[in-house]
């Protein structure tokens, strides 16, 4: 199976197939001698030749991360056949979700529908724990619309507000 | 001996307390939240009561509520924990007006020790030492003066009325004294409609170290070491040692004589800390009295061999202590990490969630307390402190190995934790010098750390990507956000990667 993996922004071309238990793998069109097993799930034993890695993933809100020992990738897999058409420079242009990073309750919102926002602005004060955090634009736009009310509850990856 | 014991409290404290319990054949009575029914000290106790909602002034905090739990499961003593009611003096008057054993001091000790100015002036008599200054207003300049000449620059202009930082005035020589004077009167009155400012000496970088006292219902008081707690983040302890680096034998019998001192003068039962602000002199000053069971606890347990929480119970009972001051022997080094719910990237902002997977460190020196446990759900609603990871070495530089093995086999997957930071201060050269004070963690936190790419290591986690996703499609068809594929068929948004990179040197 061909995939496309991107790790810490960074895109890589991996050829994967497993038969009766045998890896091969071409990285960048590079051939290694790779074995893995899953130890449980979210844990992958792997070895590249005769090293030997313990690879660890995990999703939190809703983002992928892939930790080899302590150092922890931002990861993203896709098969470029399944996802042909789809286009993925999209995303930095159009409409930006903003979402909740952690489950909490929406103590305040900070703007409202079609107001202007800067990279940084406060959009929202999210409460958790008995601290409140502010949830910022990640982009410079207009709010196309506000999907939450004061005082709701919001999980993590809840989408509270859309910026254009 | 009691026969039931009921545990007040949550979290990695109710299942510490509940475990001293089942060592001593006690039965343990736990209360529970409505958000922490699934909670590991409810998983683990021989009788659980819901006590109401999550928010704790109706559940943790609730005193009728947590008597009647007392009353009704028959329980013959109540042990705090810390936080919630450990420190409330009502609550240990109402639990022996309810006829039910409170683990801790009495309801007048903890009031003695509660406020600060009736702490000072009892303690003053018992001759402990204070940070020297006024407790009282400044008249003149001129006596600002003659003081600050007395004790010595630099010295701290104080608000009496103060808090937070304002209405104070670091003054470093003669000349600055008048002109700082009468700024921090205006912000004082200002901030607090009472000018008053008094003087003392400013403590530059002070370390914070904590002095752990016993003492039973016959008049006995010893005290069990110190523990260095200078590394605080905003003046919330992160990480604890004992003994500490700095103290040799002659300053902890003087520091331990100080703190039984303190302990007697407040008629102190149970177990308590005496905290201490010292110099770099190693003068050290009396701070305040923790009237409870601390968090950190077990480095102390780990370098006497005593189990602190069997002791307080035992006492409770009305057993005198097992032992003498002289028979108190440290042996070798702990340190503890504070492991929260945080993000590190993100400020500390908590980060409550589910728990996909805990990979749990053990082997030789490694102690853990925790009440979590994989598939639970950390509630937003409490401190999120998760568990305490404790390593004890022969010396500090085996703790300090010992730690960092046992970090890099911590993992905690789904939510955020603050475990990389503990991997960056045991890496810190000034923290491995054992060069410490309480400014030491917020300097180190500002530096920013050279983010070193390891090119193989993002190969590796590309190859192991593609890997899960493959292994989870092998599985044959699984429902699309099965929790082994983790990737697949779900594109991420466009994220830019905040981590900051914490590779293993």
């Amino acid at each position: 199976m061909l995939y496309d993996v991107t790790i810490d922004g960074k895109s890589y071309r991996l050829d994967l197939e497993r038969t009766e238990g045998r890896w091969s793998c071409r990285l960048e069109g590079r051939e290694l001698e790779v074995d893995g097993i899953l130890a449980r799930p979210d844990v992958l034993s792997l070895r590249i030749g005769n090293l030997a890695f313990e690879v660890k993933s995990e999703r939190v809100a809703n983002q992928l991360h892939v930790w080899v020992g302590s150092t922890r990738f931002a990861a993203e897999v896709r098969d470029p056949r399944s996802w042909r058409g789809r286009t993925r420079a999209g995303d930095e242009q159009g409409p930006k979700k903003i979402v909740a990073p952690m489950p909490g309750k929406v103590v305040r919102l900070l703007v409202g529908d079609g107001d202007a926002v800067e990279s940084g602005t406060g959009v929202a004060v999210v409460e958790a724990m008995k601290m409140q955090n502010e949830i910022k634009s990640p982009k410079k736009g207009t709010v196309q619309k506000i999907l939450v009310m004061e005082g709701a509850a919001v999980n993590a990856g809840d989408v509270l507000a859309i910026v254009e | 001996m009691f026969k039931k014991i009921l545990i007040a409290n949550r979290g990695e404290i109710a299942v510490r307390v509940l475990r001293a319990c089942h060592e001593m054949g006690i039965a343990a009575v736990v209360v529970y939240s409505d958000v922490d029914r699934a909670a590991l000290h409810v998983r683990q106790a021989d009788e659980a009561y819901p006590i109401g909602p999550a928010a704790a002034s109706e559940s943790y905090l609730n005193i009728p509520k947590i008597l009647d739990v007392a009353r009704r499961s028959g329980a013959d003593a109540i042990h705090p924990g810390y936080g919630f009611l450990s420190e409330n003096a009502k609550f240990a008057q109402a639990c022996v007006d309810h006829g039910v054993k409170f683990i801790g001091p009495s309801a007048a000790a903890i009031d003695a020790m509660g406020s600060k100015t009736r702490a000072r002036q009892a303690m003053e008599k018992a001759g402990v030492p204070f940070v020297p200054g006024t407790s009282h207003g400044l008249e003149s300049s001129d006596e600002a003066r003659q003081l600050a000449e007395r004790i010595g620059y630099p010295v701290m202009l104080k608000a009496a009325a103060g808090g937070g930082g304002k209405g104070m005035r670091l003054v470093h020589a003669p000349d600055q004294l008048k002109s700082s004077l009468e700024a921090a009167r205006s912000e004082a009155q200002r901030s607090f409609g009472d000018s008053e400012v008094y003087l003392e000496k400013a403590i530059v970088n002070p370390r914070h170290i904590e002095m752990q006292v016993l003492a039973d219902e016959h008049g006995n008081t010893v005290y069990l070491g110190e523990r260095e707690c200078s590394l605080q983040r905003r003046h919330q302890k992160v990480m604890e040692e004992a003994p500490s680096p700095i103290v040799d034998p002659d300053m902890r019998r003087r520091m331990g004589e100080v703190a039984v001192r303190v302990a007697e003068a407040a008629a102190y039962t149970n177990a308590g800390t005496v905290e201490f602000l010292v110099d770099q002199q190693k003068n050290f000053y009396f701070l305040e009295m923790n009237t409870r069971l601390q968090v950190e606890h077990p480095v102390t347990e780990l370098i006497t061999g005593l189990d602190l929480v069997h002791l307080q119970i035992r006492i409770a009972a009305g057993e005198k202590l097992p032992f003498t001051q002289d028979d108190v022997r440290l042996r070798g080094h702990a340190m503890e990490c504070r492991i929260y719910a945080e993000d590190p990237d993100n400020n500390y902002f908590p980060s409550p969630g589910r728990i996909t997977l805990l990979l749990a460190p053990s082997g030789p020196g490694i102690r853990r307390d925790s009440g979590m446990y994989e598939g639970w759900n950390v509630p937003i609603d409490y401190d999120p402190l998760l568990a305490k990871l404790i390593a004890y070495g022969t010396d500090r530089d085996q703790a300090i190995a010992r730690l960092r093995r046992a970090l890099s086999e911590y993992f905690v997957g789904g939510i955020k934790t603050n475990i990389s930071l503990f991997r960056r201060i045991l890496r810190d050269a000034d923290f491995r010098a054992a060069k410490l004070d309480t400014g030491f963690l917020d300097r180190m936190l500002k530096r920013t750390e050279d983010q070193a790419v390891d090119a193989q290591a993002a190969l590796v986690a590309a190859i192991a990507a593609g890997m899960f996703a493959e292994l989870s499609s092998a599985v044959g068809g699984a429902a699309n956000g099965s929790r082994s594929a983790p990737g697949v068929g779900r594109p991420a948004s466009n994220w830019k990667r905040r981590g900051r990179r914490e590779a293993f040197e």
